[in-house]
């Protein structure tokens, strides 16, 4: 009897709660061991003293002294970094701007279609972005004779604007506006406003966007493959090299210092990110 | 009657403010408002919830403009002059203070933004601590405050930069009862002692008429009433003041005669007696609703001049006993009785008295 009535209490929950379909669980587990098992292997195998990606000898650090030595990776790093930087700076200024202007201004004719021009972006195939920023700049290089990384670096501003407007936008739609109005209240002026006020309280969400634009201009390979001309070979492209001329664990080795690299930045964002209350508890 | 001499603080002249397009398709949140405030004056607004309150206060911190009419700061129009300018603060409904500045910085923002020098900000710092009586949590973060000290920093962090007006937008609504109390009477002293103009808003009638030198009662964006606490009380003008303030009886009575704010009024169930009429209204005859306090209200031996009618409840409230009573003309009436001693008569329900009303208790009212 009561074992009856305990099934037919499962046979709810289980109706209610999607996680106790049948079959729901391996489904997942084959997701998770699809997706990182691969990442644990490359790890492994990067600390493999053997030459061989697949046979495991013994443990040793001498590719990554290898990589570190390596002056492909060398400079493929540094231009990485120098696009990413400068990258990172330029679109979180203007993603800043961006953010400000659709929060903190009465609402304005076409300020919707503002919002949507600044996440466009994010929808149009990278790939069809690459070709058409290629032609566009080859025109202009064209015409005036300019050259150089700077047009690596527009690209990456350009795509990365999107990505650093997200975090700030939110923070922004976040944060109480009657703390800038007691501000402006406290004799402040506009510009002692947002120094003071909302430049101070924004800014978890402006260092969540800052390090999510330079994740995915690190992380970028189609548009740097595209735009980037001789001697501005990314990391990622870098790679991509490599692996075509056959995989040594010494790729293994750069992949795994670049995957700590953006799972540190991203826990970093998660914590930057996490909605804390720009507000005073209220008391009941 | 105030006299002329004294300086007007706040002067809000036939003051309209319209969100949206205009009146039709808008929501005119204050209309057409005239109202001028004293300096030094404990001044409050009152109304229910939407009734355009705090719209009136951002108009007067230079939060809104106004859609028409104008607004003088001891004779200085406001008219384009920008919040950071106006020598006016607010302690905002929720307080809005700054979470990322610690309780002291948070009081000395104001006094910064000014640009006073250091040793003196620090001095006016510490003063305002002692004024609201927490000068120990000077270092505290703005979330390790509970509501009531959170509430006494709005107070510190407006009243620091010493403003001509302070604007207070329902800052005890958030705090419990005993709280509350509390904090009425932290903010009457705190009054007197800046001799700062304090209007004050609320939706609490008797918080109103407990701390206010002047009422102004509000409704759908107008001022109904404006006037001392006792003046808002005894006499009310119009319907919505006198249901809104305190616990009132509403009888149907025809005026029989009137000249010179006197007046004779019969009730329905024929009593006769004096009344007074609502202050600065034309002409009224016929028939009116009259107000009557309970506590206006007693009852008597003799059945002349009085009203007879039948006990029907009978609730117990501390401090003395409420009667509901039902007239002869099946009106229903509300009879206060402070219990002063044993004195009282008892009486029990279901018993038939004779009530009598005291002088000048019969309110005519014009709607
Ligand atoms: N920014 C706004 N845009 C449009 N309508 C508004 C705006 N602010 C207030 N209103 C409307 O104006 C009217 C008056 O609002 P207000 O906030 O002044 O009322 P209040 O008396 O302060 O009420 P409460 O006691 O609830 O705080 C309300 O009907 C409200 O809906
Ligand atoms: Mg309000």
């Amino acid at each position: 009897m009561s074992d009856l009535s305990n099934t037919a209490h499962n046979k709810v929950r289980q109706a209610k709660d999607l996680k106790y379909q049948p079959g729901f669980s391996y489904i997942t587990w084959l997701a998770l061991f699809i997706l990182y098992a691969p990442i644990l292997i490359l790890v492994l195998y990067s600390f493999n003293a053997n030459r061989s990606v697949v046979v495991w000898t013994s443990f040793s650090t001498d590719w990554y002294v290898k990589a570190w030595h390596n002056e492909g990776i060398q400079s493929a790093a540094l231009i990485s970094l120098e696009v990413a930087v400068i990258a990172m700076v330029l679109s979180t200024t203007f993603a800043t701007m961006a953010a400000l202007v659709t929060t903190r201004t009465p609402p304005y004719k076409g300020m919707n279609i503002s919002i949507a021009i600044i996440n466009q972006p994010l929808m149009i195939p990278e790939i069809v972005t690459a070709v058409a920023t290629l032609i566009f700049f080859a025109v202009i290089k064209k015409a005036t004779g300019a050259n150089g990384i700077g047009f690596l670096i527009t690209a990456h501003t350009v795509f990365c604007i999107p990505f650093a407007y997200m975090p700030i936008r939110a923070r922004l739609e976040d944060m109480d506006l009657s703390l800038e109005q007691a501000a402006a209240d406290l004799y402040a002026s506009p510009l002692m406003v947002f120094k003071r006020v909302t430049l101070p309280l924004m800014m978890p969400g402006v260092l969540s966007g800052a390090m999510l634009a330079f994740i995915v201009s690190v992380d970028d390979v189609v548009i740097s493959l595209f735009v980037g001309g001789p001697g501005e070979t990314t990391l990622p492209l870098y790679i991509l090299g490599q692996i075509r001329r056959g995989v040594t664990p010494e790729v293994n080795a750069v992949s795994t210092v670049f995957l700590g690299i953006s799972v540190i930045l991203v826990t970093l964002i998660f914590l930057f990110g996490r909605p804390k209350s720009t507000r005073p508890e209220k008391s009941q | 009657m105030l006299e002329k001499a004294t300086r007007s603080a706040i002067e809000v002249r036939s003051t309209t403010k319209i969100y949206g397009n205009d009146r039709a398709s808008g929501v005119v949140a204050v209309d057409d408002v005239s109202l001028e405030i004293t300096d030094n004056e404990f001044f409050t607004l009152l109304g229910p919830s939407g009734c355009g309150k705090t719209t009136l206060l951002r108009l007067i911190a230079g939060f809104e403009q106004p859609t028409q009419g104008e607004i003088l700061l001891f004779g200085e129009h406001l008219e384009g002059l920008p919040p950071h300018n106006r020598s006016v603060n607010t302690v905002f409904q929720h307080y809005a203070l700054f979470p990322h500045m610690t309780v002291s910085q948070n009081i000395s923002f104001g006094l910064e933004m000014l640009g006073i020098d250091k040793i003196e900000i620090r001095k006016t710092v510490s003063r305002m601590l002692e004024l609201v009586q927490m000068p120990q949590l000077a270092d505290r973060k703005i979330n390790q405050l509970s509501g009531g000290q959170q509430q006494r920093v709005a107070l510190a962090r407006a009243l620091a930069p010493n403003p001509k007006v302070l604007l207070l937008d329902e800052p005890l609504s958030a705090l419990d009862f005993k709280l509350r109390k509390e904090m009425q009477s932290e903010l009457k002293r705190l009054q007197n002692e800046t001799g700062i103009t304090f209007i004050f808003v609320t939706h609490d009638q008797e918080e109103a008429l407990t701390m206010s030198d002047r009422v102004a009662v509000m409704k759908d964006g107008q001022v109904l009433q404006v006037g001392k606490p006792r003046e808002v009380y005894d006499h009310p003008a119009q319907r919505f003041v006198a249901d809104f303030i305190g616990d009132i009886n509403i009888l149907r009575g025809e005026l029989i005669s009137t000249k010179k704010g006197e007046a004779k009024v019969k009730l329905a169930s024929g009593f006769v007696g004096d009344a007074i009429l609502p202050i600065g209204v034309g002409d009224i005859s016929g028939v009116v609703n009259v107000a009557i306090r309970p506590e206006q209200l007693s009852f008597s031996n003799s059945t002349n001049s009085t009203l007879p009618g039948i006990i029907k409840e009978i609730t117990y409230f501390g401090s003395g006993l409420h009667y509901e009573i039902e007239l002869s003309t099946g009106e229903t009436i509300k009879l206060r009785q402070q219990s002063v001693g044993r004195s009282n008569t008892e009486f029990s329900s279901g018993e038939t008295v004779n009530i009598a009303v005291a002088d000048d208790a019969i309110q005519v009212l014009v709607d």
